[in-house]
């Protein structure tokens, strides 16, 4: 087989420009998985930044994948700010009960400073030792969830709409002082290292709102953030759909966007075409009973559709392969993409 | 013009409060409570659950709609009122889970179309079943957002039946959305797409209990 001749950074670089590198990127976030190679608990795995590093440089080296993770948990916000966080042995920590009790607690509200909060500063932890192993390999991607989407953790998913429906100036407030941590907290990812961020999204997303009230919300609040974090930033929506506001996301500042299982890979990669990389959008969820020959299909659909021309990278569609996935699955898809994605794809 | 039941639906659609009390109530002069929420509300309620299913419609109408519709129905045929619909006792319930807004819109969407259910909301094992046991409950409707949870099902099953108690379980959330075959795997009787897909499965799910 031919050697690869670009280093992970050097792919994705050249990828995220719009041009082909050596073979199509890819990245399947086993988040928790590493947790297996110390026979430890996820709860347990989360509570050592060291072990977390070491099980993302071994996974890495399992799967070749193309990037480092830098990130443990989405509700570690909800933690930062108060909540609850609920650990399961066949999962990701989920948020439990929410910092806020009713919107009436939004004004008394106090962001958390970085500086002074432990669980972030695991992370932040977690970041510099990936960096200093990696160097200048291998890029490390930190992540922060959106000023307008953290709230579904601080107020519960209920509470949230109504606030965002009902309760506009109590909305404004929250949405201010959502910004002014999500700036504080992405900018420390990327000075400890990150070179990239991941802006996880979902609520901004066609699937949870409609667009009208993504201009008038999210995509306002993403252009404020985005112009103040200090390095690349790609947008998530989490398994929804992002086709009816993609114009829209790539005026956001954003350089790249989640594509949805529920969307036609090959229309989200036409619609962002020369202006936004596309990551996506193997499903994860049913990855986990995919046969071989299964896994190798959608790998080859996936780069058929988006490949060409670069601006792709190949990850499933939610940002975390569930617990559930074989490793023999993961397997077989990153052969699939050192066999399938191999540029020029002159197999298309 | 358009019709009562089009004025309704885009007044969901548009969290239209005044619109949709004037379209139920210009309705009720000539027709029963129930016939109104067979006629127009469980209708303006499915369309709106296949927008969703279809992407033209976000989550966060399909959730707002059920909750007017809830109101408006609670206001023209109380919790109380003998002519809910007779249904075999149902409950809904959220599985070691913590996302409870799919929970919500299915509870919202089958009070506002006539039936009675209990809300057991977030539970374990344990107080899932001890519920169920308790209330004799005979339709069970589970909501999942995290696979985990969703694969937990099939030790509730397991263990309902374990414990002679087997009521029929129909699921729903985004793990059997992605998954197709996730529904069988757990043992479940039916799975929703939508919150109005839940009217049919409990609909014909009734029809078969002994």
């Amino acid at each position: 087989m031919k050697t690869e001749s670009m280093t992970s950074s050097e792919r994705l670089s050249t990828a995220m420009s719009h041009r082909e590198p050596d073979r199509v990127p890819f990245l399947l976030p086993t988040v928790m998985q590493g947790a297996r190679e110390f026979g430890l608990s996820i709860q347990d795995y989360f509570s050592r930044p060291d072990l977390v590093a070491e099980g993302q440089w071994r996974l890495r080296a399992r799967y070749g994948h193309d990037a480092l993770l830098g990130f443990m948990y989405g509700a570690v916000e909800a933690e930062a700010w108060g909540g609850e966080v609920i650990y399961r042995e066949d999962g990701p920590p989920n948020a439990g009960q929410p910092p806020l009790s009713g919107s009436a607690d939004i004004a008394r509200l106090e962001p958390p400073r970085v500086r002074d909060t432990p669980c972030l500063q695991k992370v932040l932890r977690l970041i510099r030792l990936l960096k200093d192993r990696a160097g200048n390999e291998v890029p490390v991607f930190g992540s922060v969830i959106s000023p307008f989407s953290l709230p579904v953790m601080q107020l519960g998913f209920e509470n949230y709409l109504l606030l965002l429906h009902e309760q506009p100036e109590r909305f404004e407030q929250l949405m201010r002082l959502n910004e002014a941590f999500c700036v504080e907290w992405a900018n420390a990812q990327l000075e400890a290292g990150a070179g990239a961020i991941a802006y996880a999204d979902p609520v901004s997303s066609p699937t949870i709102i409609p667009r009208a009230l993504y201009l008038k919300t999210g995509f306002l609040i993403a252009r404020r953030t985005l112009s103040k974090i200090k390095g690349a930033v790609a947008t998530s929506f989490a398994s929804g759909r992002c086709l009816a506001i993609l114009d829209d996301v790539a005026q956001t500042g954003t350089v790249g966007i989640g594509a949805s299982f529920l969307e036609d890979l090959a229309a989200v990669k036409a619609a962002a075409r020369g202006r936004l990389t596309v990551m996506g959008n193997l499903n994860a969820i049913e990855m986990r009973h995919w046969t071989p020959a299964e896994a190798e299909i959608r790998v080859k659909e996936a780069i058929a559709k988006a490949g060409p021309g670069g601006g792709f990278v190949l990850t499933d569609n939610h940002g975390e392969i569930p617990w559930q996935v074989p490793d023999s699955v993961l397997l077989t898809i990153a052969d699939a993409v050192r066999r399938w994605g191999r540029y020029p794809l002159d197999w298309i | 013009m358009e019709s009562p039941l089009d004025q309704l639906e885009s007044a969901l659609l548009s969290l239209d409060r005044v619109t949709v009390n004037r379209v139920l109530s210009e309705a009720s002069a000539s027709t029963l409570p129930l016939t109104r929420i067979e006629s127009l509300i469980v209708p303006a309620l499915e369309r709106i659950g296949v927008g969703w299913e279809e992407g033209s419609v976000s989550l966060s109408q399909v959730y707002m709609s059920g909750r007017l519709c809830e109101e408006a129905v609670d206001a023209i045929l109380p919790p109380s009122d003998d002519t809910r619909k007779s249904m075999p006792p149902m409950a809904i319930a959220a599985l070691e889970d913590y996302h409870l807004l799919g929970l919500r819109i299915v509870y919202s969407t089958l009070r506002a179309s006539g039936f009675s259910l209990r809300n057991y909301g977030r539970t374990d094992m344990n107080q899932l079943v001890d519920h169920i046991k308790t209330d004799g409950i005979r339709i069970l409707l589970l909501s999942a957002l995290m696979l985990p949870a969703a694969l937990r099902i099939k030790a509730l099953r397991s263990r309902l039946q374990a414990e002679g108690c087997v009521p029929l379980i129909v699921v729903g959330g985004a793990p059997f959305r992605f998954d197709e075959e996730l529904w069988k795997e757990v043992g479940a009787d039916a799975f929703g797409n939508t919150a109005s897909d839940a009217i049919s499965a409990i609909s014909r799910l009734a029809g078969v209990l002994p």
